[in-house]
């Protein structure tokens, strides 16, 4: 019985020793990357005095959302089918003050068709998303049926090559389920996807030069 | 690039607002952190205090519901540890404060309670658990063997997101297809028959797989309560034997050892010597697979890819090549890259294959320390804490029918008549089949 009680205390002994080791280095990581400020600065320091965006530091990061970035964006198409999703979480969006609101849009017509109208044949979109509507002479307003569009970038290539590319794919939080790892960012051939801060959650084309004006 | 001017609308014509959906706002990912802490909390009730299995059933379902179905998936605390690791090797990714909780609180509780997070929170868990039909013993060797690809998985996993390669463990994760009702065939199929192999091997996930699941073995291993079979004291009736499907209950040690204690002695030194050989064989391998897994990083391949258009073994140009020419970067900046990804992935290989060998050969030490043990117990590392064998005790169901612990009652002929019947049912089980 003496033997027993010696070994069990032997034990209790080392794990109170592993489990103050564990802390130890639960506490540390904890301390490490909550300690992280946001930006790529480790640490604060002396340094952060007349940084710039020392008000805008958070000493802890906050959630974030995955977002792409339309600078970077080729228009491969591959958002369309390299989403989890069945139906992409990648969609079209359109900045209208970005718009020439053109008569012929490279976005809306097939190339090289005939009739400027909105027959099916006429229109590149392959799920008629685009939605095209007469302002006043000669400009027409195009807006996106967000439920159709399936993110295949075909007018987003279109509305970039020969227009102002106010047409752009950006990740719809709608849909997206904010996977720790981004399917589509994996593969992303232009490394063109980001985790933004849920506060800031959209991208959108246009959003700097308005302030401008 | 603006090619045509926006238009001065003469009749009074208003630009529309792109439309956007808002994001889940931060405030719902703080409520997942206090509803896992709940129920963290709940679980660890329902396991060490309440003692019934039905509580934790519907803590399971509950979680499942929630965690698995409602909010589809990301972020689980075995996520996470890739979350973690990579703001460990990349300083430009900060770990989100949600995400880190996910990560430290399981570890936490199961450092003072067991792994209640494996019990009744993990949707991962939960979903196999809820599909065991008829649990198969594995012998002891085959679990020892399988055992060891968590602490692989887990290696691997760690290694790649420290890179910044990429995340392994949410991409093969097999169940979060099925919470959001959308998988790819392969993982579907992954999925599936993972679940139809847990029917006979419980929770073969969690078990063989998980690598989130060897930490919280290490931490419940030196954990401050456990989970017992027993309220109070083992009398020793076998009755919890076959009660447990995960193999986590460990039976007392023979009387006379089947092992003289010099041979078991001398077993522990070979291991020991032994020990720095399965070490540097480990780190060389390590690398070697190293070199061979780093081709998956993006940066990697557009190197493999330019190398294959200059050579002329590809006619036409890849989407990533031909990114990278649109982004106007040069070609030795890419080079230079991508070897520094290769040399880092080779550092690390070097090192996890080194800790794998470690691992291996203080498993196989561990395995020849003689222990003692008088009672029925669960594993303190590999027990979920599901609470199956608790309504296997008689001394449990004495307890319940008293209503309350029986910590210092001496009822002995209760226990022994109570003791005598059920045994007597286990005979007549035994003898039918």
């Amino acid at each position: 019985m003496d033997v027993n009680e010696k070994q069990t205390s032997r034990r209790e002994v080392l794990r109170l020793v592993g489990r103050v080791g564990v802390l130890g280095c639960l506490a540390s990581l904890a301390g490490m990357l909550t300690g992280r400020l946001r930006g790529g600065c480790i640490e604060a320091g002396p340094a952060c005095k007349g940084c710039p965006d020392q008000d805008g530091c958070d000493l802890v990061t906050p959630p974030t959302v995955w977002q792409l970035d339309p600078a970077k964006c080729t228009n491969c198409g591959q958002c369309a089918t390299d989403c989890v999703l069945a139906q992409s979480a990648v969609r079209c969006f359109h900045t209208h003050a970005l718009c020439g609101h053109c008569k012929l849009c490279f976005g809306y017509f097939e190339p090289g068709a005939r009739v400027l109208s909105s027959a099916a044949e006429n229109q590149l979109c392959p799920t008629g998303a685009i939605q095209r509507r007469f302002v006043e002479d000669p400009y027409y307003a195009y807006t996106i049926e967000k439920d159709l569009c399936i993110g295949c970038s075909k007018c987003v290539h279109g509305c970039s090559m020969f227009g102002n590319g106010s047409l752009y794919l950006q990740v719809d939080h709608e849909l997206c389920k904010n996977c720790n790892e981004c399917s589509i960012a994996r593969r992303c051939p232009a490394n063109a996807f980001e985790r933004v801060p849920v506060s800031e959650a959209y991208l959108l084309k246009g959003q700097g030069e308005e302030e401008g004006n | 690039m603006i090619r045509f001017p926006k238009p001065d609308f003469e009749s009074g014509y208003v630009l529309p607002e792109t439309q956007t959906v808002a994001a889940r706002a931060a405030g719902w990912e703080c409520f997942d952190v206090v509803l896992l802490a709940l129920a963290l909390g709940l679980g660890t009730w329902l396991v060490l205090k309440h003692r019934r299995r039905g509580g934790i059933v519907a803590l399971m379902l509950g979680c499942l519901a929630y965690f698995g179905f409602w909010r589809e998936g990301c972020v689980c605390p075995v996520g996470s540890i890739q979350n973690v690791a990579q703001a460990l090797g990349d300083s430009g990714y900060g770990v989100p404060l949600v995400v880190l909780l996910f990560f430290l609180l399981p570890l936490l509780t199961a450092l003072f309670f067991g792994r209640t997070f494996c019990a009744g929170i993990c949707p991962l868990g939960a979903i196999q658990d809820i599909v065991i039909v008829k649990p198969v013993r594995l012998p002891a060797w085959l679990r020892h063997a399988l055992g060891v690809i968590p602490t692989l998985y887990l290696g691997v996993a760690l290694l790649l997101a420290y890179a910044g390669a990429g995340y392994l463990v949410c991409r093969y994760d097999p169940f979060v297809g099925l919470f959001r009702l959308s998988a790819t065939l392969p993982m579907l199929i992954f999925g599936g028959g993972l679940l139809l192999l847990g029917t006979v091997v419980a929770r073969p996930y969690c078990r063989f797989l998980c690598p989130y699941g060897v930490l919280l073995g290490w931490a419940s291993a030196c954990s401050w309560k456990r989970v017992t079979v027993t309220p109070n004291d083992c009398v020793q009736c076998r009755l919890c034997e076959t009660a447990c499907p995960f193999d986590a209950i460990r039976v007392p040690s023979p009387e006379r050892e089947s092992e003289a204690r010099w041979s078991r002695v001398r077993r522990m030194g070979l291991y020991l010597v032994l020990l720095p050989a399965l070490v540097l064989a480990g780190g060389w391998t390590g690398a070697r697979l190293m070199r061979e897994l780093a081709a998956v990083d993006p940066r990697v391949e557009l190197v493999a890819e330019l190398d294959a258009e200059a050579l002329g073994v590809k006619a036409e140009s890849g989407s990533r090549s031909e990114a990278f020419r649109a982004a106007g970067m040069s070609e030795a900046e890419a080079r230079a890259e991508a070897d520094a990804v290769e040399l880092r992935l080779h550092r690390a290989g070097l090192g996890f294959g080194g800790f794998i060998g470690l691992a291996v050969g203080l498993q196989l030490a561990g395995l020849a320390i003689g222990r003692r043990r008088v009672d029925y117990e669960p594993d303190r590392q590999h027990c979920l804490a599901c609470g199956r064998c608790f309504a296997y005790c008689p001394r449990e169901q004495q307890r319940r029918k008293q209503g309350s612990t029986t910590e210092d009652t001496e009822d002995t002929e209760g226990t022994r008549r109570l003791l005598c019947n059920m045994m007597r049912a286990v005979g007549t089980r035994e003898g039918r089949s």
